[in-house]
């Protein structure tokens, strides 16, 4: 199996996310920076399906020349090789996004084998268009499904479960395909002291792609306004319990 | 009846947010240090305290939240290792403390010696200590790869601690005593000052007035300080530490901490279970500094304010390092947090305590690490309650640093310096590299063109010895230091300067020297209570005094020359200038009647010393010279041609001779006029090495910081008079008290009898701050618990000897008793020369008054 | 304007709540039809356009954006909508990848600018807000879930038949199997969700949150640093990457607040907050809140029910 996963960096903040004086991008001076939730479990995924059938894990980004960081993240937690399409750290919209990230992932078939798998986060946990992935299965002319949350590899087939209300529903797809997952599909491992030096010794191949704007145009950012803040402190410790009962009663849950 | 409770509960939280108005004191912070003060003041009696803290409890989210946690109690530091071992007592005694021993690792011969030396070290403060082989290691820690391991020191006492609990019973101890309000969650907006005192502080929950405020907040210590007016000079600085886990070997002792802390002193890092996880720190990445007004607030922060976010780049050349030493347990375990942890720094790594030196009240407790903090958390309350610690804070006094030195450029750089020296080997006579050249001597050319080697003393460049006087060296068969380390920051040609001035006259450039005039109505009275000895004396007479603390211990020791009826001049030492100044300025009298002016940078001086020094002198000068015309201990002015000069006939090298204070602007015109007509004279620059070690030891003279510090008094220092003036002075009830009884110790000269080195042959010379035992070993301590250990080491060139002092019991005390020093873990035999302040060379001072 | 299309999801032909809002929303700025997969009843809209297609019987949302698609080249619109939702976004991502035209996933309001439209959407799950401009003869969108009221029922309208011609092909993205999973209250229909943070302390911890949903007939939740230290399953999650829940009341024991929980729940009509520490941003933000040690306070809670219920 050859499997590409496609990852995002971004800042992990605390309880306020704190803007820019420009409004244009998060304040994230004192902020680590990360993979996406979502992509950090395909790359787990992908690790994980590697681990079981063998192959390549391919991990690829667009994003500043800091995103080698997140790059070498992944192969510190079991991706082979690493593409970064390095950009000024603008925001790309997402038809932006997923024209270049095809354009990679076009050069890197060129270049080499075809990926059977593409994996992708169902969506960013910044910007969250939630549709990076489709977009780049339909130019690559593959089937794509989103929202996963179980992966198994059957012969030539991907076995897809997403969670419902219910229960799950199963997909069926044809490889090469590709696959928007979701946090819960795995419990993604941390990086050991020895793969956190052979990634840094990892080579990245970086290119500077020129992308086409897409129609949808960030102007600024803006913290939602704070709800008015009206906690009714019913009390301190177990004396407290009465009161929180007569809330249940109150609200018709007794 | 619900409803009821609901009130009820609702009403009492209202009130435990209720902001008092009113406090006897405000202590901001409630880390380890803010507690551990509210904690102690509470113990000595105060009330009304009010402690402050942006952020929740039990952890408000600064540096102890992020700890460590763990405690080597072992440092070459007297004051450290006090406050280190005060600490863990106070840790044990809350429960907080959990032993697991440590040792220190050594990958190289040098760190092997350097762990000798820290066994010396370990036996001056009565700490377990054992020199351990690799396999000795291994068996401690069978997870280590002792293959690539030379040696270690085991240390049975090391432990960690819960620092968050430990703050947690320091308040409910106070809030048992009802002493104190904790008001978590409250932002400190400003605190006023009225007349450069401390008057309110200002909150976003309203103003408390307040007697004094304590500033124990940690990395932001510096901001709210700032809000006053004050400084308090330090910066918050990354420590890199990750959790690696999980490690099935330490999952399975079941323990929070069952295999000894391991530190690999050469690679700068530590590894520290904790349970199933190993924690790895690391202080050999870049150093890497924040600005107080930077730190993320807790909502913003991803972690807390003070845990930021790893840069991992940093850390990498550690892997290989943490890897090497444990490849057994590092190399499967997963890197699960890893963060870049913000701690204080100050230029010289020592705290920040005491009252801030801008505004009276205001007190920091600033720069204290988790091992040190219940210790120094009590010497701040005992200093605010008594008016000094039991424990001497010398060395952490805020008010040690001169104004240049409380610069953000100084405080980085000297941080970044000396950073990555957390685990390194610091020589006790090392030098700077950094911020060197900011104080210069007016002489500074002329020196430099003499070869000088330069040593710092309160920032000001200070000639050592004279690479120009090296041909001396072989004319006086000076004998070499065979080892490197004692060799180290030495020269030989620093006895060869001492013998040439002995034998003709020597020039010593004085400039760091420290000048106080104090004038006014009130001032005889003032200079009165704050000296021990009678400075009552005669215009143009002077008196050398200790200046005492409340307890009778040395605050200060210095030379008063009386220039007029109402005008003294206090000359003090650079590296007590500060500090002196601050214990004077916090004296004066309240009525204005008393004014004191620095006038360091007024003046210069130079001193001049030898058999010769009156026959230069007075080659240059009508002024009569002669000893009637101009006796030991006068001062006078005096003209050299048309430079006005101030002659003080003193020596502090017990030869004949004059300090020589010019007008700042001359000291350069004034050097080169000494040294010209100084060559008739056989004239020889002479350095620091000479004034302040070899001159001043074979005289016995005592030193501030080394001799004489607050846990000693005159009596056992040798520095009583016959009489006690009548006027009060501060520290004379004690004083009295202890003339009365018998000395618990008696400062002595020993003479060193053997330097060959019992292991390999080598001369070996001490350093200073090693133990003296008895002849096969046994630590020497005094009725008061006092360990006997060398203050100062040097040679005595003109007596022949290596030269140590050192305080005994009186039964040690007695000319001729034959004693041990502990050097490097080895012993040399030493004679008492001297019980007293008899000086051993010209014990009649028959040179210095002839 | 001439007219905005809403894909409309429903459950066995009752039109979902996040769709109505989709409606109404865009009924603010023009005449507004609905487009659904399969018949239902729906009302306050101008025209009801049900697509009929064998392949889309059950969910396939490659087929759908295909089947959107062709409803698109066929009428003359200015604009698709859709909710927000799991389908919703994956539809309208198919629909905007075919057609090659940006789309602006998750707004909360939009307000025409000439040629362009001028919207705010959502980021950060909800805790930041965009103002974007999207410029595209079609416009695509989808409507974050309850950033509006949903529409009024009114009167239904006659719904026409589109059947797009779909390729055999697109059965590769179809749902092959369904497998229910009876486990009772699930989290993101439960009327009181009883949620867990680090403050709980351990897996063992959770019992006595357990024992209060049971009690309560809700769910357990908790936060991402529980699952993160393998204390609960990554279903019980609720935040940003996990389930996003809007019960009765919320009661989040030991949970600071972060925003990637706190936009999984903020949804909740009552938030109750048990916490050590009074200025946790969950307390602050909280209707309601109990300072102090959460497993004491929660086992007084749950003899103080069982006394009161008799259970």
């Amino acid at each position: 199996m050859r499997i590409l996963v496609c990852v995002k960096r971004v800042p992990a903040p605390g309880a306020r996310i704190a803007l820019t004086e420009d409004r244009q991008a998060v304040d994230a001076r004192h902020l680590p920076f990360t993979v996406s939730p979502h992509e950090e479990c395909a790359v787990e995924e992908a690790v994980r399906i590697k681990e079981g059938h063998g192959g390549t894990v391919v991990v690829m980004t667009l994003g500043p020349a800091e995103a080698e960081e997140q790059l070498r993240y992944a192969i510190s937690t079991g991706a082979d090789e690493a593409v970064l399409l390095a950009t000024d750290g603008s925001d790309w919209d997402p038809q932006a996004t997923a024209s270049t990230l095809t354009e990679g992932v076009r050069d890197l078939e060129l270049a080499g084998d075809p990926f059977d798998l593409i994996l992708f986060g169902n969506e960013s946990a910044d910007a969250g268009g939630y549709q990076v992935g489709i977009r780049v299965a339909h130019a690559l002319g593959r089937p794509v499904i989103s929202g996963i949350k179980g992966l198994e590899i059957e012969d030539q087939t991907l076995v897809a479960r997403r969670e419902t209300d219910a229960g799950f529903e199963v997909y069926r797809l044809p490889l090469p395909a590709v696959v928007a997952v979701k946090e819960g599909i795995n419990l993604p491992r941390y990086p050991t002291l020895p793969s956190r030096l052979r990634a840094k010794k990892a080579e990245v191949a970086t290119s500077q792609p020129t992308g086409r704007p897409g129609g949808l145009a960030m102007l600024r950012l803006d913290t939602p306004p704070e709800a008015e803040s009206s906690t009714t402190i019913l009390g301190r410790g177990p004396e407290a319990a009465p009161a929180i009962a007569d809330l249940l009663e109150e609200l018709g849950l007794l | 009846m619900a409803d009821h409770d609901w009130q009820a509960s609702k009403t009492r939280f209202l009130q435990v947010s209720d902001l008092p108005s009113n406090a006897s004191v405000v202590v901001i912070g409630a880390g380890i240090v803010g507690n551990s003060v509210v904690g102690h003041l509470a113990e000595l009696g105060w009330r009304d305290i009010v402690q402050i803290d942006k952020g929740p409890l039990p952890n408000p989210g600064g540096s102890t939240g992020h700890a460590s946690n763990f405690i080597f109690p072992v440092d070459h530091n007297k004051e450290m290792a006090m406050l280190t071992l005060d600490s863990q007592r106070q840790y044990e005694e809350m429960g907080v403390n959990v032993t697991c021993g440590g040792i220190e690792v050594a990958r190289t011969e040098e760190r092997m010696e350097e762990l000798r030396r820290r066994m010396s070290s370990a036996k001056n403060w009565d700490m377990e200590a054992h020199l351990v082989t690799p396999a000795e290691i291994k068996e401690l820690v069978p997870f280590i790869n002792e293959e690539i391991l030379i040696g270690g020191c085991y240390f049975p006492t090391v432990s960690a601690v819960d620092s968050l609990r430990a703050g947690t019973i320091f308040r409910e101890r106070a809030t048992g005593l009802a002493a104190l309000r904790t008001m978590a969650n409250t932002e400190i907006l400003d605190i006023e000052t009225d007349r450069s005192r401390v008057v309110a502080v200002v909150t976003d929950k309203g103003r408390i007035e307040a007697e004094y405020v304590v500033i124990a907040c940690g990395v932001w210590s510096p901001r709210i300080a700032r809000m006053a007016g004050a400084s308090i000079p330090l910066t918050p600085a990354v420590h890199q530490m990750i959790d690696v886990g999980p490690i099935p070997i330490l999952q399975d002792s079941g323990k929070e901490l069952a295999f000894p802390i391991v530190r690999d002193m050469d690679t700068f890092m530590y590894e520290r279970q904790t349970s199933g996880s190993m924690e790895v720190g690391s202080y050999a990445h870049r150093p890497i500094f924040h600005s107080p007004d930077e730190i993320p607030s807790l909502a913003e922060a991803r972690l807390s304010p003070t845990e930021l976010p790893f840069t991992e780049d940093d850390f990498d050349p550690q892997l290989e390092d943490a890897l090497e030493l444990m490849p057994e347990i590092l190399s499967q375990a997963e890197i699960k947090y890893a963060i870049n942890g913000l701690l204080s720094l100050t230029p010289d790594a020592m705290p920040l305590i005491g009252e801030t030196v801008e505004v009276r009240n205001l007190w920091s407790a600033a720069a204290i690490w988790i091992k040190e903090g219940p210790g120094t958390g009590r010497a701040v309350a005992e200093w605010m309650t008594n008016g000094y610690p039991e424990l001497d804070p010398h060395a952490s006094d805020i008010a040690r640093f001169y104004p240049y030195a409380r610069t953000e450029h100084h405080i980085r750089a000297r941080c970044a310096e000396h950073f990555n020296k957390t685990y390194g080997i610091v020589h006790p006579r090392e030098q700077w590299a950094s911020e060197r050249n900011k104080r210069l001597s007016p002489a500074h050319s002329r020196t430099a063109d003499l070869g000088a080697v330069y040593f710092e003393a309160g920032g000001w460049e200070r000639p050592h010895w004279y690479e120009s006087n090296a041909h001396l060296v072989e004319h006086y068969g000076i004998e070499d230091r065979p080892h490197e380390w004692d060799r180290r920051w030495w020269s030989p040609i620093q006895n060869a300067e001492h013998l040439a001035m002995r034998d003709r006259v020597g020039l010593v450039d004085l400039a760091p020297f420290v000048i106080f005039d104090f004038t006014g109505p009130g001032v005889l009275d003032y200079i009165q209570t704050m000296t021990v000895n009678n400075a009552d004396v005669a215009v143009g007479r002077s008196v050398y005094t200790p200046l005492l603390t409340r307890s009778g211990g040395f605050k200060a020791d210095l030379t008063i020359l009386r220039l007029g009826e109402e005008h003294f001049r206090v000359v003090t030492g650079a590296f007590d200038g500060p500090r002196d100044q601050h214990w004077f300025r916090t004296h004066l009298p309240e009525d204005g009647s008393v004014h004191l002016a620095d006038m360091t940078s007024a003046y210069t001086t130079i001193g001049v010393w030898g058999p010769e020094a009156r026959s230069l002198l007075q080659s240059m000068t009508h002024h009569d010279l002669a000893n009637d015309a101009f006796p030991y201990g006068s001062t006078q002015a005096v003209a050299f041609g048309s430079i006005n000069a101030r002659l003080f006939r003193i020596s502090y090298v017990g030869e004949l001779g004059w300090e020589v204070y010019v007008a700042a602007e001359a000291g350069g015109p004034m050097w080169d006029r000494l040294w010209e007509a100084g060559q008739d004279f056989g004239v020889t620059a002479v350095g620091a090495g000479v004034y302040g070690t070899t001159g001043r030891l074979e005289k016995g003279y005592r030193l501030m910081g080394a001799e004489l510090e607050s846990e000693y008094n005159p009596v056992e220092a040798g520095l009583a008079r016959p009489k006690v003036k009548e006027h009060e002075f501060i520290g004379k009830e004690a004083y009295l008290a202890a003339r009365d009884e018998e000395p618990a110790a008696i400062l002595c000269t020993l003479t060193m009898e053997d330097h060959l080195s019992p292991r390999d042959g080598i001369k070996r010379y001490p350093t200073g701050r090693e133990p003296i035992t008895t002849p096969d070993g046994g630590r020497i301590t005094d009725r008061k618990g006092r360990p006997s250990y060398v203050t100062t080491a040097g040679a005595g060139p003109s007596v022949g000897k290596f030269l140590l002092l050192a305080y005994l019991p009186p039964e040690h005390a007695v000319v001729g008793n034959v004693l041990s020093v502990m050097y490097m873990n080895e012993l040399y035999p030493v004679k008492v020369a001297v019980a007293g302040s008899t000086p051993l060379f010209d014990p009649d001072d028959k040179r210095m008054k002839g | 304007m001439s007219g905005v299309f809403v894909f409309v999801e429903h459950d066995s032909g009752s039109p979902s709540e996040t769709s109505l809002q989709a409606v109404a929303l865009a009924g603010a700025l023009t005449e507004v039809s609905a487009v659904t997969i399969g018949n239902c009843a729906i009302g306050g809209v101008e025209r009801h356009v049900v697509i009929e297609h064998p392949l889309l019987s059950d969910h396939a949302p490659e087929a759908a954006g295909e089947a959107l698609a062709q409803l698109c080249q066929a009428r003359s619109l200015d604009a698709v909508l859709a909710s927000g939702t799991e389908r919703g976004n994956e539809i309208m991502a198919h629909l905007a990848a075919i057609l090659d035209l940006p789309l602006a996933a998750m707004v909360t309001e939009i307000r025409p600018s000439g040629d362009d439209w001028e919207l705010t959407r959502v980021r950060w799950g909800g805790s930041l807000l965009e103002e974007a401009r999207l410029s595209a003869p079609l416009k695509l969108a989808t409507v974050a879930p309850h950033a509006v009221e949903a529409a009024v029922r009114s009167e239904e309208v006659d719904a026409e038949v589109f059947e797009p011609e779909l390729s055999d092909e697109l059965v590769r993205t179809r749902v092959v199997e369904r497998v229910t999973v009876s486990e009772g209250v699930t989290l993101s229909t439960a009327p009181v969700v009883v949620s867990g943070g680090r403050g709980v302390g351990s897996p063992e911890g959770f019992r006595v949150l357990e024992d209060l949903a049971g009690l309560l007939g809700g769910a357990v939740g908790c936060s991402r640093v529980v699952t993160n230290n393998g204390w609960r399953p990554h279903s019980d999650q609720v935040g940003q990457t996990g389930t996003r829940v809007a019960p009765n009341l919320y009661i989040a024991c030991g949970i600071s607040g972060a925003i990637q929980h706190w936009v999984g729940m903020m949804a909740s009509k009552n938030v109750l907050a048990i916490n050590n520490d009074p200025e946790a941003p969950m307390v602050t933000r909280a209707d309601y809140a109990v300072i102090g040690d959460l497993h004491p306070i929660l086992e007084a809670v749950v003899a103080e029910v069982r006394r009161r219920t008799g259970v």
